[in-house]
């Protein structure tokens, strides 16, 4: 492997940061897209050299770019997200029903097998894929058809289909997690979906065994266990051993269980990293210091990793999809915050260094480890 | 069915999608109407579909406003005339994003 490619969204643009395997020296190039809220940036896991891109704004609503010099030129294909069917009402915060309407793509998910095949996770909550390269889309109908869908109510960021993970092993398998729905996983390649929440307890919702109604933020799955699943809930850090099935709780000693992001490493199934923070209420980590959580042992018990990350006045808070593991090793990690710094570590959370201090507010981080 | 040369002046954002500079001339058949002149629009740069207007219902967007020959014209009906300065190519058509966030 030479080197890794991080890919950066944020409130204001894209930016591609590019390093050799030491991950010490870096390269940045951006603003792609300039002015844009980018919500997401991923690379295909089979060919780098693809990417895409949901570039989105309030003003002219969603493009989709795509590349294919891995990062060098975009190019726009098609945005078009038009629902396939019908569209009902879900329940809007003062409990009065509201019109499923799209406003943007959260997450672009490409395929483990086939460049040209991409999925799109959407507010409001639905699942697109693309089998062209972006040119066209086509909405995956049983997830906003799911007979649950109308007392699905938006978490404060919107109705969005934010999490999509293909299992590697289990062909067909795909586990999806809408705010605030909770998570579904469909065993047909997307045809069916049904609900897998069962063990999550969410403060005010009254039924304990609430089917729906969950506020997931994150889940992850390591490639050679993809039974188990870790998931950062709105609050709670919950682990699955069987797909979804059945959750239990894995806090632990966390400072806090509120957060977005959690990820596995890339080498070490049962090494989890989450990056706490105050509560619902006070978005930024406890005590102002910034602190990536480490657990060896699958959850319940966790270390802080500190060094190079600012211990006092630290008031950022770090998105969902800002986070993630590249294949090398030493594992590196990386997380962008609303501050605007990427941190990188090379080995494994021990130390951190910031690739960059003074982008705009992070959205997304993901890596690419290049051949 | 003669066309008539008319002048658009886009916002950075979309000239950047459309990949052009400066203001745009398009060939608009018929009446001059914001449609048409949408139409011909999205016709000529495919990118710019959807990101003006509703692809479905071709209802402005919400946040983008149209002007031309001092006027805003944004909730004025689609299919009514545009000024003859703007039909006859001496005024543009704008497209503008409109100030909002503060």
């Amino acid at each position: 492997m030479t080197g890794v490619r991080v890919l950066v969204g944020t409130r204001k643009g894209a930016f591609v940061l590019t390093s050799d395997g030491g991950r010490k020296d870096w390269k940045v190039s951006g603003p792609h897209f300039p002015g844009w809220e980018i919500y997401h940036v991923k690379g295909s896991p089979v060919d780098p050299n693809r990417i895409y891109a949901s570039q989105t704004s309030g003003w002219f609503g969603q493009v989709i770019q795509r590349s294919d010099d891995g990062g060098e030129t975009w190019a726009p294909v098609d945005g078009d997200f038009t629902y396939a069917t019908p569209t009902g009402d879900h329940l809007w915060y003062d409990g009065t029903l509201k019109p499923w309407a799209f406003t943007r793509v959260w997450h672009l998910e490409p395929s483990l097998a086939d460049p040209d095949t991409v999925l799109a996770g959407v507010e409001d909550a639905a699942m697109f894929r693309s089998t062209d390269g972006g040119k066209s889309w086509t909405e995956l109908t049983a997830l906003r058809d799911h007979r649950t869908a109308a007392g699905w109510m938006p978490g404060a960021g919107g109705l969005g289909a934010h999490t999509i993970i293909q299992d590697p092993v289990n062909a067909g398998r795909i586990y999806t997690a809408i705010s605030a729905a909770g998570v579904f996983r469909s065993d047909d390649d997307g045809a069916s979906w049904r609900p897998v929440n069962q063990g999550l307890v969410s403060e005010g919702i009254p039924s304990p065994d609430a089917e729906v109604g969950h506020c997931v933020h994150r889940i992850a799955l390591h490639p050679s266990r993809p039974e188990t699943l870790y998931m950062q809930k709105h609050w709670d850090v919950m682990r699955s051993d069987d797909g979804g099935e059945h959750w239990r709780e894995v806090s632990g000693n966390l400072p806090s269980d509120f957060g977005f992001p959690i990820d596995v490493h890339a080498h070490e199934p049962e090494t989890v990293f989450v990056i706490p923070i105050t509560s619902d209420s006070e978005h930024f980590p406890p005590e102002g210091k910034l602190r990536v959580y480490r657990s060896r042992t699958g959850g319940d018990e966790w270390e802080p990793l500190t060094k190079g990350l600012p211990q006092e006045n630290c008031f950022v808070n770090i998105f969902r999809d800002a986070m993630c593991v590249d294949q090398m090793d030493p594992c590196g990690i990386y997380f962008g915050t609303t501050g605007g710094q990427v941190y990188a570590s090379n080995d494994g959370g021990e130390s951190w260094n910031a690739i960059v201090h003074d982008l705009p507010s992070v959205y997304s981080v993901e890596v690419q480890t290049l051949p | 069915m003669d066309e008539r040369p008319i002048r658009v002046i886009l916002p950075l954002h979309l000239r950047r999608l459309a990949g052009v500079d400066g203001e745009v001339t398009l060939a608009v058949a018929g009446e001059v109407t914001q449609r048409s002149v949408l139409d011909a629009l999205e016709s000529t740069y495919p990118t710019l579909v959807g990101l003006t207007r509703d692809r479905a219902t071709k209802r402005r967007r919400a946040l983008v406003r149209f002007y031309a020959c001092g006027e805003d014209l944004s909730n004025e009906e689609p299919d009514a005339p545009l000024p003859s300065a703007v039909a006859d190519g001496v005024e543009p058509y704008l497209v503008v994003g409109s100030m909002a966030g503060g």
